[in-house]
């Protein structure tokens, strides 16, 4: 059966997740190596300590995010994320920068790295010098490739690979965006935070709900309708007239859904994928329930060969609509 | 996702005398009460527990200021908004979803079911808080008043979840 990985914001989405079904686990400290850094969320030492103990003791494993990009003066916060998740006892860290992939090669050879999806890892050459380089045991495969090239990838590559299958859907070149640094000075690589809470300001206008980033208006809708998060990859613009043409308003790289590939998994396990990830440490414990008790039906039916079940967690996405993202690039 | 039906508008009924001032007190008591049992809410809560949180029930003739570093709630007519650095506003059914981990925040948010305004960071730490402590507010007030009326409530809670549609304890416990 492919491997079900699923989030934990905190130590009751931990529980959660692991009482609904969960494989595995990830989660993050409460500070800047973790990419999802956002107010309220993560977990202390101690806290992930209890969380292994209470996953292990039901056959579950966990994984820690220490996926940001160390500063240069500062990679001792990272080294020691890693020698703590090392000595909680993780069944894995999930890596993205290459420095601290060598120093954590070098100075825990016991423990099992993954590489994030922040590497950007997209092709079998860059896979396997991570590898082979650092014993890199498994990869998470960025939200751009097509199920095809998952096929090719995991067909010149020894390594496991691990895809998105629900949740937020980026479309950038995961580790490389500077969008968000360019509208808050803050980003997910340094500082853990896409669109940064404390940069969001949401406003009733005019008979309209508006949501800005950094001052940026990135939505407008009317008032009861869904109003996104205001990522601006997902943003709203309008393009003024030109001589050839009127004015457009619309969404410029991707509209504000999320990443539903339920009907793919039968194609994904054909594809040599090992494990499937629920996007989401973000969200409440109550949307974690739901989605990996959905996600492990739908494993348990791939793995008999059963139809898949659809449209199950549409209320749960942002905007309450969902794609099958870049895996059948369909999308503009 | 529940959409939760409209209830009629009490919010423009007239408010019996003291009716603010019992509600404060009534709900700071039990805000202590929880602060003592689950730290960690405060914890989370970080740089944003000195917050002031405006809480409007939109089916409530009362606005309700909550102020965790001070372990206090105070209730307003709706006349006299307090100063405060983030509003959420929706209707009792859906704060009492989300807050009984029921519901996803983020989706009750994404449909409309809940509104913020002010201080998004301060509102994100208090619902991740909030729905890290797996509150229940049933257990949490049938405490107060100790035996023998403990299961009298409990059996009252129950009765008036399954009569109103209210979550009114907390999900894994609804099971």
């Amino acid at each position: 059966m492919m491997e079900l990985v699923c989030p934990a914001g905190t130590p009751a989405a931990l529980r959660a997740a692991v009482d609904a079904g969960a494989h595995a686990v990830y989660c993050g400290f409460a500070d800047e190596t973790n990419a999802r850094n956002f107010p309220g969320l993560n977990f202390s030492r101690p806290e992930l300590a209890e969380g292994i103990a209470y996953a292990a003791a039901r056959g579950v494993r966990v994984l820690v995010a220490i996926n940001t990009f160390p500063r240069a003066g500062d990679q001792a916060i990272w080294h020691r994320a890693v020698a703590d998740a090392h000595a909680a006892g993780a069944h894995a860290v999930i890596l993205a920068d290459l420095g601290l992939i060598a120093h954590a090669a070098e100075a825990h050879p016991g423990l099992r790295l993954h590489l994030s999806v922040q590497a950007a890892a997209a092709n079998p050459d860059a896979i396997n010098l991570y590898a082979e380089a650092f014993g890199i045991r498994r990869v998470v495969l960025p939200r751009v490739l097509t199920v095809d090239e998952i096929a090719a990838t995991n067909r010149e590559i020894e390594v496991e690979t691990e895809v998105f299958v629900f949740g937020g859907l980026c479309v950038m070149a995961e580790g490389r965006c500077s969008l968000s640094s360019w509208a808050t000075g803050l980003s997910p690589n340094m500082n853990g935070v896409c669109s940064p809470a404390s940069h969001v300001a949401y406003a009733e206008v005019g008979g309209h709900n508006e949501a800005r980033l950094g001052g940026l208006l990135i939505h407008r809708t009317p008032k009861g309708a869904p109003v996104p998060y205001p990522t601006l990859c997902k943003g709203c613009f309008t393009a003024p007239a030109t001589p050839s043409g009127p004015a457009q308003t619309g969404h410029l790289f991707e509209d504000p859904v999320s990443l539903d590939a339920t009907e793919l998994i039968p194609k994904l396990q054909k594809a040599g994928v090992t494990a499937l990830k629920i996007e989401g440490r973000q969200r409440s414990r109550a949307y974690v329930a739901q989605v990996v008790r959905a996600f492990r039906a739908a494993v348990e039916a791939a793995d008999a060969g059963a139809p898949m079940p659809a449209g199950l967690l549409a209320k749960l996405t942002e905007g309450q609509a969902a794609t099958t993202g870049a895996y059948a690039k369909t999308w503009r | 996702m529940t959409r939760f039906r409209r209830p009629s508008a009490p919010s423009r009924l007239p408010l019996p005398p003291l009716a603010a001032q019992a509600a404060g007190f009534a709900l700071t008591r039990l805000l202590r009460r929880i602060a003592r049992r689950k730290p960690a809410i405060l914890s989370r809560l970080g740089p944003h527990g000195g917050a002031r949180f405006l809480i409007d029930l939109r089916d409530s003739p009362l606005l309700l200021l909550m102020e965790p570093g001070a372990r206090r709630i105070t209730a307003h007519p709706r006349r006299a908004v307090p100063r405060h650095d983030a509003a959420i506003r929706g209707r009792l059914p859906a704060f009492l979803a989300m807050l009984h981990g029921v519901e996803d925040g983020d989706a009750l948010f994404f449909s409309g079911e809940l509104e913020i305004a002010g201080d998004t960071s301060a509102v994100l730490a208090l619902r991740n808080a909030l729905d890290d402590a797996e509150l229940d507010l049933t257990e949490e007030l049938a405490a107060i008043p100790g035996r023998p009326f403990d299961g009298w409530l409990r059996r009252a809670s129950g009765f008036a979840a399954r009569q109103s549609g209210l979550a009114l304890s907390r999900q894994e416990a609804m099971r």
